[in-house]
């Protein structure tokens, strides 16, 4: 497809070990998102989803293979990137005011009004009356959220999230699923959602990526034919989505085992 | 690069697990209140019993002191008098000293000690940010610097004088070389020790190359540059009193100087008093400085002693 919003092709990650061996994370994988898709990644631990982003998000280059963002290579950060980290990224030093106002304001909005939309989308995302502490004074679960806050701010075209809800309880979670399905309809962005989660997965996404466990490599892609607009706490009860979850599930659960059957070996080296 | 830093008081990235309850559940807790006063009445008690001890320690040591060279069983000539040491330091204070009066003494060796420090550590930062950000340079440089660091820099206190004479800036540049290496390699290791996950993040929202180093790289070595500071101000003191030792017309360096010289050990002992007396005062004020420069590092666990 010659339109696609970010392509990856025949793609392999290589990275040097501290003991000067290099280790393969990702391997020939190729996969593409269409303009306004919701994808999601879901692949056992250590398969190379978070290093997918990372590529996509030109902070780390492909040792082979090509990475496209909108029809152009990547070559540095592209405009319009959002990136929601898996770990804990937001700045100690900047209240939660300022981390969210942080990207406006390198973009040139100023100061003031840069503040005022940042007030904006700490509401959004339920930290008002934080908005003067810094991220030491919140939980992991409200530093998730501000960082949530600080890539969305931003309006990207492109939205990058490393398994963004994992550190939330079921309700604040399902509220910010609907939460970010209602704006991602807003807008046009393409979004890549990496999670563990598979019903996560299948609730928010139009098309859902297996990975095979590490080197990881597209192992298949399954198109999530679900009415919209959903309901994050009732789509699960629907005869489809039991039927697509059984569908991948199969092909998931494989690649679950091999992954943990690997480390049980390992552990026992 | 050799890495001689000292590590910051408490991690960058340290995310405390203790947090204040959400302004809402303030109110609404009837006994948090009450628990407050308990807790800061506990506090002030130990506090209290902390001076005490400190009292008491200090009564004992001078107090034995003061007995063993008044009885003769140390030899007050070379261990002086603690009741001398305050009698010459009063009639330094009421008659002046052998330099003049002793307030300008003081002044003159804070001032040496002060620029020297400014300088010192402002320079020390500067390089050590740029060399962080800079691999090339710090690759370039580094064999210089390392051969720099290991002269023994109170050797440059008699070349200083012979360059800049008995006025203040051989002092000054005895201080600042002083203070330089320790910061400079501080500051370098905090910029290397930045969360790389941060730099991404900023990157990823577009920080431009200043932005980075002003609000993410300074802010987040601040921590290692900051304890640092508190090493520096000492070889500062250092510093400026051996430069004062290798020629000057007045200080407190030089003040010890000629009491060594007429074998006045209480006038030896009164000058070290004197200078233990400005560390303490700029170890507080620094001190004061950095807790409002970090306000957003999570506070000590309780328990850590304060030194
Ligand atoms: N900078 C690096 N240097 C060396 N190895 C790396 C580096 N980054 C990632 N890896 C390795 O690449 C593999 C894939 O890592 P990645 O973080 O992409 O996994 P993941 O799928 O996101 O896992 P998880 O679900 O646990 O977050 C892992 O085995 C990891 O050890
Ligand atoms: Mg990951």
């Amino acid at each position: 497809m010659a339109g696609a919003a970010i392509e990856l092709r025949n793609v392999t990650k290589r990275f040097a070990t501290p003991k000067g061996g290099i280790f393969t994370a990702l391997r020939d994988l190729t996969m593409e998102v269409a303009p306004g898709e919701f994808c999601a990644v879901v692949g056992p631990t250590g398969c190379g989803k978070s290093t997918t982003l990372a590529l996509i998000s030109g902070l780390e280059p492909p040792s082979v293979g090509e990475v496209r963002v909108e029809g152009r290579a990547v070559r540095g950060i592209p405009d319009g990137i959002g990136y929601v980290f898996q770990t804990d990224a937001v700045f100690p030093w900047k209240t939660v005011l300022e981390n969210v106002a942080a990207g406006p304001r390198y973009h040139g909005t100023p100061g003031r009004e840069a503040r005022d939309r940042a007030r904006e989308w700490i509401t959004r995302v339920g930290l008002a009356g934080f908005e003067d502490r810094y991220p030491h004074q919140l939980s992991g679960g409200m530093r998730k959220r501000v960082g949530l806050a600080q890539s969305l701010i931003t309006g990207p075209k492109i939205l990058l999230m490393d398994e963004p809800f994992s550190a939330l309880d079921v309700q604040t979670r399902t509220l910010m699923e609907d939460e970010l399905l209602a704006l991602w309809a807003s807008t046009s962005a393409s979004v890549v959602f990496v999670t563990h989660d598979l019903e996560e997965a299948i609730a928010l996404a139009d098309r859902v990526f297996v990975l095979t466990a590490g080197p990881g490599t597209v192992k298949g892609n399954y198109a999530v034919d679900l009415p919209r607009p959903r309901k994050v706490a009732e789509i699960r009860f629907q005869p489809r989505f039991t039927e697509i979850y059984e569908a991948i599930w199969s092909q998931l659960r494989d690649e679950v085992l091999v992954s943990y059957e690997r480390q049980k070996h390992a552990a026992a080296v | 690069m050799s890495v001689k830093s000292t590590r910051p008081r408490s991690s960058v990235s340290g995310q405390s697990p203790q947090s204040d309850p959400p302004p809402q559940a303030r109110e609404g807790n009837r006994n948090s209140s009450d628990l407050a006063a308990r807790r800061s009445s506990a506090a002030r008690r130990r506090r209290l019993n902390i001076y005490a001890l400190r009292v008491a320690f200090a009564v004992l040591w001078i107090g034995s002191w003061e007995l063993t060279t008044s009885l003769n069983w140390v030899d007050p000539f070379f261990f002086g008098h603690p009741s001398g040491i305050v009698v010459r330091l009063w009639t330094w204070i009421t008659d002046g000293t052998a330099l003049g009066p002793l307030w300008l003494q003081v002044a003159v060796t804070m001032q040496e000690t002060v620029l020297g420090f400014l300088v010192g550590s402002v320079l020390g930062a500067a390089f050590g940010i740029l060399l962080g950000r800079v691999a090339l340079l710090a690759e370039i440089l580094s064999p210089f610097i390392k051969g720099a660091n290991s002269i023994p820099r109170v050797v440059l206190g008699g070349l200083f004088a012979i360059m800049f004479g008995l006025g203040l800036s051989g002092k000054v540049a005895t201080a600042t070389v002083l203070v330089f290496f320790v910061v400079f390699f501080n500051a370098f290791q905090g910029v290397r020790e930045v969360d790389r996950n941060l730099i991404a993040n900023a990157r990823i929202l577009g920080a431009d190359n200043r932005r980075m180093t002003a609000e993410i790289i300074i802010p987040s070595s601040l921590s290692w540059i900051l304890a640092s500071l508190h090493i520096s101000f000492g070889l500062a003191i250092v510093g400026a009193v051996v430069g004062e030792l290798f020629g000057a017309t007045a200080g407190v360096g030089q003040l010890i100087y000629n009491a060594q010289h007429t074998f006045d050990i209480n006038g030896v002992f009164a000058g070290m008093l004197l200078l233990a007396v400005m560390a303490l005062v700029a170890e507080g004020i620094l001190t004061a400085i950095e807790n409002r420069l970090i306000k957003w590092r999570p506070r000590q666990l309780s328990g850590e002693i304060p030194i």
